[in-house]
């Protein structure tokens, strides 16, 4: 199963690091990731495969929202079929 | 892969433009509690529902998590009492309605449907009992939707029912005068009701369903308007593609969550009714994407084409998404609970005249409609006529739900709260139709029902 994180807020230092620490410790292997930064505003895409994840679904979607609250951006774990099912026939 | 635009395409839909899924509803049979005992039926009922729907809240909110796409509301239909609970002994279904009402706040719907009776050829013994149980069921109960079918294409109107509704209706709105006359809100009167419509005030399970199924409404009015935006000036067919394309995409996110909920609740999937819904929410108006279209306000010249160009490219959009596309997809015309109808009405553009006009074209019909308290009876019945006429002859869905609003007349505004919003209350052509409704009896059907 592939999970979409998204990472959106104010640049500050390690970002990246907190939410692949939170990955790899819950058993998330990344497969694809890519970054922007305009105006100093952060925006992060990963890609990941979640089979390995103990943790259910919703509850890495929960622990990841907390985490982006406590470092001040927006952290979203979506599973990746709303995007296929919405850009693929 | 996905790519990043889609990844933000996506979720700026759902993060600026209230892309969302209304309600994930669970239709329940209740044929199977039938007894001649009030009390046991009312028993029976409310074990059925908690134990169908324990955990339809909870996965609501798990596959919003997992998707990342709120789910709105959670709710449940059940087969029209009328039919449930005829074997019953009694002159009255309010106990029934107070048994639905705790069975939704113990599972923690928000709202519950089917205080039903279809009624458009003749009412039964039944029949009869449930609709005078109807304004106290609505005034004692808060979760409790109520509908009736007075028409169909097929059968024709039945205009003693249609009386009977105009009283009704009064009747409610005088016994929750306390509260703008809220039971009225929680009534419907269709013609051609359809019996897997996941939207309330008017959802039942219909006879022809199976024993539990999920029906799964999406919307996004919000999004259509954002996409719109995009396209300026542009002529009809490029407005047409993309009211579809967007249409397609929202069905997509429906099908997608209602599969889902499917499965982890082990029920069958029924249809995914994708509707244009407006919230009092800003940017979550129908009226909004008219004006988008080029009309100054709702209600302008050129609104009924514009509504009629938004309901058809809708469900265009959406029967190509999903192969099980139901309920009454299009777009809804709310009153109260749309902002810019809500304006639209104040400063005169929009009447209950063209109103009626735009409910030939949309989804459904007149909703929501706030006109004064001291409407004749008559006067609200003939109202639903024009309507259930406009049904029939075009063999399509209307409905009418008007609040006539105790105590309060023109210039005043009437709210309901919530989900419900808040209306202006419109004008009514001050002639009667006293002999009109009167006469009773039914209307036969249209020539173009016999297609056999």
């Amino acid at each position: 199963m592939k999970g979409i994180i998204t990472v959106i807020g104010k640049d500050r230092v390690g970002i990246i690091a907190k939410v692949c620490v939170y990955l790899s410790d819950n058993g998330a292997n990344i497969l694809d990731i890519s970054q922007t930064i305009v105006g100093g505003y952060f925006n992060m895409m990963m890609i990941a495969d979640l089979s390995g994840a103990e943790k259910k679904f919703e509850e890495l979607a929960a622990e990841l929202e907390i985490l982006g609250n406590e470092i001040g951006v927006v952290i979203k774990l979506q599973h990746e079929d709303i995007f296929n099912v919405m850009h693929r026939i | 892969m996905v790519t990043n635009f889609e990844i933000q395409e996506t979720n700026r839909m759902i993060d600026e433009a209230n892309l969302d899924v209304r309600t994930i509803t669970m239709g329940i049979s209740l044929t199977d509690c039938a007894d001649s005992d009030l009390n046991s039926f009312c028993r029976k009922a409310y074990d059925k529902i908690t134990k169908a729907a324990e955990n339809l809240v909870k996965t609501g909110d798990d596959i919003a998590r997992q998707f990342g796409v709120p789910v709105v509301n959670k709710r449940i239909s059940v087969t029209p009492i009328s039919i449930a609970a005829s074997a019953c002994r009694t002159d009255s279904y309010v106990p029934v309605a107070e048994a639905l009402d705790s069975a939704a706040k113990t599972v923690g719907v928000n709202f519950i449907g089917g205080f039903s009776a279809l009624v458009q050829k003749g009412s039964s013994q039944s029949d009869t009992v449930l609709i005078n149980s109807i304004p106290e069921a609505l005034s004692v109960t808060e979760r409790v939707c109520s509908s009736v079918n007075a028409a169909s294409t097929k059968n024709g109107i039945n205009m003693n029912a249609v009386k009977r509704m105009g009283q009704i209706i009064k009747e409610m709105a005088f016994l929750t005068k306390e509260k703008d006359s809220v039971a009225c809100a929680k009534f419907v009167v269709f013609c051609n009701s359809v019996e897997d419509n996941p939207f309330m005030a008017g959802a039942y399970h219909g006879v022809g369903e199976r024993d539990l199924v999920i029906n799964v409404g999406v919307s996004g009015p919000g999004v259509v308007k954002r996409s719109l935006e995009q396209v300026r000036g542009a002529d009809f067919e490029t407005v047409c593609e993309t009211v579809k394309r967007t249409a397609f995409k929202i069905t997509r996110v429906g099908q997608l969550v209602a599969l889902e909920a499917s499965k982890r609740l082990g029920v069958p999937f029924g249809i995914i009714d994708l509707s244009l819904a407006p919230t009092p929410a800003m940017g979550d108006s129908v009226a909004e994407i008219l004006q988008e279209m080029g009309l100054e306000r709702a209600g302008a010249p050129g609104t009924t084409a514009a509504v009629a160009i938004l309901n058809d490219n809708v469900k265009k959009g959406g029967i190509m998404a999903s192969s099980y596309v139901g309920g009454m997809s299009g777009a809804f015309i709310p009153v109260s609970e749309d902002n810019a109808m809500i304006e639209a009405a104040e400063c005169g553009a929009l009447t209950l005249e063209k109103l009626e006009a735009m409910t030939c074209v949309c989804s459904v019909g007149l909703d929501m409609v706030a006109i004064p308290g001291d409407t004749p009876d008559s006067t609200i019945s003939g109202i639903i006529a024009d309507e259930m006429a406009i049904g029939m002859i075009n063999g399509k869905t209307t409905a009418v739900r008007i609040i006539p609003v105790y105590g309060k007349t023109v210039g005043d505004e009437a709210l309901f709260g919530g989900l419900l919003g808040r209306a202006p209350i419109m004008q009514v052509n001050r002639f009667g139709c006293d002999d009109f409704i009167n006469r009773g009896g039914r209307i036969p059907p249209p020539v173009h029902s016999f297609r056999n």
